[in-house]
């Protein structure tokens, strides 16, 4: 029995890998292609990739720990800190990198006919990469600070899956809007800079009135962040069920993600038939 | 669809619009301010291609040709998937590989080494596939020293090599060729004709977009003229490329047989046996040649022409006696050939020639030929004039 399940499982394996080798060649290469790029030139490289996220914090620090006195009660706050802005940078490089990811290679999509989707996966892999290294640099400073790792812990790859799913939602429904609608990128950066603060990524959210925190995490950023946070850094964090009372309102933010997946696979899928005539 | 066994591409009934938009709506604003207007008003829809159907057959080389914008192009886009028809059904069976060029892809700031790689992955080959072929590839490129050097530093003519020795490697059933061939110096191109020779031999499907009658005559077995969106003609390469040549010639000469009395008349001492008109289309230059025979000794005889057009108005004309050209003394049965050329200063349209000898008194008509051809010109402006001659223009602002 267990034979027979197994052969099934390779051969489903083995249909999904002949009918998505295109595209996974495909993904390899551009990915490839893109990390070879991305520093070329530059002395240090994929340092930069630390030192950005590391700059923004010291200042950060400085300005809310030291002077402004943020985040008295929360443990471990420039810990807590790093992580919410390495999780945001996550997000807006998905999200940011997405928008022309058509449209820079409309050259490409007006000679050849490949899969679309790749070029979208392929831009937020740099974004991956990073968020790799980040978290190499919080880790360094999570062994300093003596944070002892739980359970739960555990748990960060979904969280972190979900953060990617919606914001790679996001970055496909914009790249292929981009296309037709060229001041989508001014918007985003707009929405980004509102996103910014109201994502409880520089305050502890008891800082704010609980009835603004309500609603403020119901946005999917905000109860990943929190709840990553929780499991990671303290659990004094507060999460969505602290405001509302039960662990299934979870439910709300993950069916925002799901539901936009939807929609933005289908618009992409509809729209990407006539990106070679648009571009 | 279903397709039949040999068949390999089948068009049915395609159509393909582009919408053009005159003033270019791409911003959200504009879907805030006329969101009524959007369609209709600020786009003009141009129609491509026109109910195209044709079908392939495995193992054949098809060509697809036309002249520039006639939508040969967006037929070999369609059919490599990178457009949509608009209406109408096209199913490909097989693998397919399209060059709409040649180094789709290419990154300057990449080696060629790393361009090779990224190019393979477009045309379906594994890092490791690749790393197998890699030697061959630089081989037939003749480019060792160069793998590793950025492609921005190369000469055109190797990123070409490159591209080519790419692309012949590339693993299909059915391969879509665009022009290839106008790139390239000699021995490049004789790559091409040996590569193309190598696909014939081996059966693969192939359609061959080309304005190279000569390769289409050569490698085509049967191909498609297409003319402003619409097929022209489908059948043997032999075929299409005459009616190739003669759509992108079109000016002509047509006989007109008409010899009854009111048309030709004369007392019939010189006779004209015989008119030819020629049309040299790189020189631009109209060429008429008679040819007459004397019944009885005849002194200087005067041979004209005259050219009337579609309106009956004479346009030009001359005769030796104007041109002060004397053609002396003929003895009887002697044949007599006048050959005048002038440059094609036609207007667009149909054109009436008339051929006439008369005595040296240039009364007495021998043989008046009234519209002994006509001529068919076409020229690229319509001009209401008369005439047309090559006219150049120049403008200043100050």
């Amino acid at each position: 029995m267990l034979v027979v399940k197994t052969l099934v499982y390779l051969f489903v394996v083995k249909k999904i890998v002949q009918r998505y080798r295109y595209s996974l060649i495909l993904l390899k290469q551009l990915v490839k292609t893109d990390f070879k790029l991305r520093y070329q030139g530059s002395i240090l490289g994929y340092v930069w990739s630390l030192l950005r996220p590391l700059a923004l914090f010291v200042i950060l620090y400085i300005v809310f720990v030291r002077f402004l006195k943020f985040g008295g009660d929360i443990p471990n706050f420039p810990i807590y800190l790093l992580m919410g802005i390495v999780l945001w940078n996550f997000f807006a490089e998905v999200t940011t990198g997405s928008i022309a990811s058509i449209v820079s290679r409309g050259d490409l999509i007006r000679k050849l006919n490949f899969p679309k989707y790749v070029l979208v996966l392929a831009g937020s892999f740099s974004a991956l990469i990073n968020l790799f290294l980040n978290s190499i640099v919080i880790a360094a400073f999570m062994i300093f600070s003596g944070i002892e790792l739980r359970s739960a812990a555990l748990l960060l790859p979904i969280f972190i899956l979900e953060l990617f799913v919606f914001a790679l939602a996001i970055g496909f429904f914009l790249s292929a809007a981009f296309v037709r609608y060229r001041d989508v990128n001014y918007i985003w950066e707009v929405v980004m800079q509102g996103a910014f603060y109201a994502t409880p990524i520089i305050y502890p959210l008891s800082l704010i009135p609980f009835d603004a925190a309500k609603l403020l995490m119901l946005n999917p950023v905000a109860q990943i962040m929190q709840d990553i946070r929780y499991i990671m850094v303290t659990p004094e964090t507060m999460t969505i069920n602290d405001f509302y009372g039960t662990h299934l309102i979870r439910l709300f933010p993950i069916s925002v993600a799901v539901i936009l997946v939807i929609v933005s696979a289908l618009y992409f899928r509809s729209r990407s038939k006539h990106f070679a005539e648009e571009v | 669809m279903i397709i039949g066994a040999d068949t390999v591409i089948r068009v049915e009934n395609v159509y393909k619009n582009f919408k053009l938009p005159h003033e270019k709506a791409n911003s959200v604003k504009s879907l805030f301010t006329n969101p009524l207007r959007r369609k209709g008003r600020n786009t003009e829809v141009q129609h491509a291609l026109k109910n195209v159907s044709f079908e392939i057959k495995r193992g054949e080389f098809f060509g697809i040709v036309g002249r520039n914008g006639s939508g040969k192009s967006t037929l070999l886009k369609m059919l490599a998937g990178i457009y949509q028809p608009t209406k109408g059904k096209l199913g490909v069976t097989g693998k397919l590989v399209p060059f709409i060029e040649l180094g789709v892809g290419f990154n300057p700031e990449l080696t060629g080494r790393q361009n090779v790689y990224l190019n393979g992955a477009l045309l379906g080959f594994s890092e490791a596939e690749v790393d197998q072929m890699y030697e061959e590839i630089v081989d037939f490129a003749e480019l060792h020293k160069f793998m590793d050097q950025k492609l921005k530093n190369y000469s055109s003519g190797m990123q070409v090599r490159l591209a080519f020795s790419m692309a012949v490697r590339a693993q299909a059933d059915i391969l879509l060729i665009d022009e290839v061939l106008a790139v390239g110096d000699a021995d490049f191109q004789r790559k091409c004709f040996e590569y193309f020779k190598k696909l014939k031999k081996n059966k693969k499907t192939v359609v061959f977009v080309s304005h190279d009658m000569n390769a289409v005559r050569e490698y085509c077995d049967r191909a498609v003229l297409i003319k402003d969106g619409g097929v022209e003609y489908i059948g043997s390469a032999e075929e299409i490329a005459k009616r190739y040549t003669k759509l992108f010639n079109p000016s002509s000469v047509d006989e007109q047989n008409d010899e009854s009395k009111d048309k030709r008349w004369g007392d019939g001492e010189v006779k004209i046996n015989s008119v030819k008109i020629k049309l040299n289309e790189i020189t631009d230059q109209i060429n008429i040649v008679i040819e007459g025979t004397a019944r009885e000794s005849i002194e200087n005889p005067n041979f004209g022409f005259m050219i009337k057009n579609s309106a009956g108005q004479s346009i030009m004309g001359t005769n030796t006696k104007i041109k002060n050209h004397r053609i002396g003394k003929i003895k009887p049965k002697q044949r007599v050939s006048v050959e005048w050329s002038f440059p094609n200063i036609l207007a667009d349209g149909k054109h009436f020639v008339t051929i006439a000898v008369t005595h040296d008194d240039d009364v007495r008509v021998c043989d008046w030929w009234e519209d002994s051809k006509t001529i068919t010109i076409k020229k690229d402006e319509i001009n209401p004039y008369n005439v047309h001659p090559r006219i150049e223009v120049k403008s200043f602002t100050f």
